[in-house]
């Protein structure tokens, strides 16, 4: 709550640094000089930036987070309509993240030095080392333009129609019960968050690697070694779980990072999500939708972050008992 | 006469370097018989738990290593088994008890769950009831009371010394023939590491299991060794009873070692050279100590 006031305050500011007078480039350039005026007093721009954060915080707690001078509509409405199909590719992206990163570093560490753990871990430098919206337009190239194996952009093909009960394609899709629907959001869906989700593969893969391999090192491995156990078993069930922990945190982090590159992977596939609307309000200094978008991010990074705190603690005991007396 | 539970002959290792071949172990023999208890002494680097490692099979995995030598257990040559057949003996005709307990633990499940992974090497999908009966027994072994709070326990809830019981417990749970017991306690104060020695010598000599006593502790080894190889720098150099080897050390090297015991009466820590020409004279064997089977 405290670090989602602090975003608030400092997104607030930002905003209203950068040059460009919001009710000019809203109106256009043939408004005149009252209009832009006018738009202003409205706006409340002419008052101190604290007065316009004291009148931003009371909307707020209304529920109100002001008009999109874009859309010219509430950036409440504006977020409910595009956050679904954020969360969507992100979810998706996160899943990947987690059953693909994982069982790479696990195998790595598992064959440490053989080919398999070469070939991962060269994989997962690539992915760590370029971002994701160049993944984007590779994969774009690759495998919706060379091989037209997936669809070039969009959420959904145009010609399906779905009732609206979510707001994710995907759930929508099952709901009403229309599979070939939600394997078309399928085939949609891939591209962008694999692309997205690479970094994060990497990026577990190689944390998950090198703490398998400290972990390694650990007598009770030897020991379980020495009991005779399989080293499939070691690998799953004795050596991965200890080793888990720093792999969640920056799973849970590279969670939450996920949304910040949505922006441009959302971008280059013209996924109708939030961050392409972030990137649309940015462009046209649309201060309120730019503050509404940050704070619904700021908060889901905030969300993602006691989510992952939780698991940890349930995976490792030792934080688990620490904090009731014993 | 039976064929004893554990053969060591002529034991070569050698580990694979960018320089080339470096023989860590030349030709070690050694062997156990049913209930015994044999301890290998000798300093850091000399080549005990390479040995121990051998003879689990733990070292034959490791790409770089090179193996010559025979290890016969209970009869059988191990390295002519199948890596299954291999694997099937570790955890339950053989076990290992290590010197930090604490450590040597899993640190995220609690005992109770260690226990039934290690019992489940002998009975297949052994249920949590039984597991945990066999287990409640077990630690009754070590003089465990409280069984249940034990099992519910994580390792690092628990002190050294009870870890180290419940290791000797969960090591002995399967009924193993031979123990083997790298430098166990060296972790935890001397007090402890008594007591837990006594339990386990207590277990041994019940179960009739060999052991298989790693340590540089001469007191120690005194206290709990039938028989008492001394090895230095991958040979072993003295063999002979526990009784008659502390009586009449008869190789420089034991001597030395049993000099660099301080004295709690005063003296301070005796010197000893490093090296010493006469640390490489010929094995001296005690009489009736001869290795079975072997021609010398």
């Amino acid at each position: 709550m405290i670090v989602l006031i602090g975003v608030s305050m400092l997104i607030f500011a930002i905003a209203r640094v950068i040059p460009g007078d919001p009710a000019r480039i809203a109106l256009g350039p043939n408004a005149t000089a009252e209009q832009v005026a006018d738009l202003r007093e409205k706006l409340h721009l002419n008052a101190p930036v604290v007065v316009q954060y004291g009148i931003f915080l009371r909307d707020l707690f209304h529920g109100d987070l002001g008009q999109s001078l874009y859309t010219n509509r509430a950036v409440t409405t504006d977020i409910a309509q595009f956050l679904p199909a954020t969360l969507e590719l992100v979810f998706v992206s996160g899943f990947m993240m987690i059953v693909l990163g994982l069982p790479l570093g696990v195998l790595s560490a598992r064959y440490r030095g053989r080919w398999i753990d070469t070939a991962i871990r060269l994989v997962s430098l690539l992915g760590v080392s370029a971002p994701s919206f160049v993944w984007a337009v590779i994969f774009m190239l690759l495998f919706a333009f060379y091989l037209p194996i997936f669809p070039i952009a969009g959420q959904i093909s145009d010609t399906i129609k779905l009732p609206a009960v979510t707001g994710f394609v995907m759930i929508d899709a099952l709901i009403a019960g229309n599979l070939a629907a939600f394997f078309d959001a399928l085939r949609h869906i891939i591209l962008p968050a694999f692309s997205l989700a690479l970094a994060g593969i990497g990026q577990a893969a190689r944390l998950t690697r090198s703490s398998m391999v400290e972990t390694y090192e650990k007598p009770f491995i030897e020991m379980a070694r020495s009991y005779g156990f399989m080293e499939s078993r070691i690998a799953s069930h004795f050596a991965l779980r200890p080793s888990l922990i720093p792999s969640l945190t920056v799973i849970g982090l590279d969670f939450a990072a996920l949304l910040a590159n949505a922006f441009l992977v959302e971008q280059v596939f013209a996924w109708p999500g939030l961050s392409r609307y972030g990137v649309q309000v940015i462009l046209r200094k649309d201060l309120n939708a730019i503050v509404g978008t940050v704070l619904v991010i700021s908060a889901m990074f905030l969300i993602v972050n006691i989510v992952v705190d939780l698991l940890i603690a349930f995976i490792n005991p030792r934080i688990r008992l620490s904090q009731r007396p014993a | 006469m039976t064929s004893p539970t554990l053969r060591i002959d002529d034991l070569r290792l050698s580990f694979r370097t960018w320089r080339g071949l470096t023989e860590v172990l030349h030709g070690v023999s050694l062997h156990i018989r049913k209930g015994e208890r044999v301890a290998l002494v000798g300093e850091s680097g000399s080549g005990k738990s390479v040995t121990a490692r051998i003879v689990l099979g733990l070292l034959q995995e490791l790409k770089s290593s090179r193996i010559d030598g025979v290890v016969e257990f209970e009869g059988r040559d191990l390295e002519k088994l199948s890596a299954a057949e291999r694997h099937k003996l570790r955890g339950t005709k053989m076990s290992m008890i290590f010197q930090d307990p604490t450590t040597a633990l899993n640190p995220v499940y609690t005992i109770g769950m260690q226990f039934r992974e290690v019992l489940g090497r002998r009975v297949k999908g052994i249920s949590q009831r039984q597991a945990r009966d066999v287990a409640t027994a077990a630690l009754a072994d070590v003089s465990i009371r409280d069984a249940d709070r034990i099992l519910a326990s994580y390792p690092f809830q628990l002190s050294g010394g009870m870890n180290q019981r419940v290791m000797i417990a969960m090591a002995l749970a399967n009924e193993p023939s031979l123990l083997i017991a790298d430098e166990p306690g060296t972790a935890l104060d001397v007090t402890v590491q008594a007591q837990t020695l006594q339990l386990m010598r207590a277990l041994v000599e019940r179960h009739q299991t060999a052991v298989l006593f790693i340590s540089h502790n001469l007191g120690v080894v005194r206290e709990f060794a039938d028989r008492v190889y001394v090895i230095y720098k991958g040979r072993i150099v003295e063999h002979g009873t526990a009784v008659g080897l502390f009586a009449d050390p008869r190789h420089p090297y034991t001597r030395a070692l049993m000099e660099a015991v301080p004295h709690i009466t005063g003296g301070g820590i005796p010197e000893i050279d490093e090296e010493s020409a006469a640390f490489s004279a010929p094995m001296a064997v005690h009489e009736g100590c001869a290795e079975p089977g072997a021609s010398a």
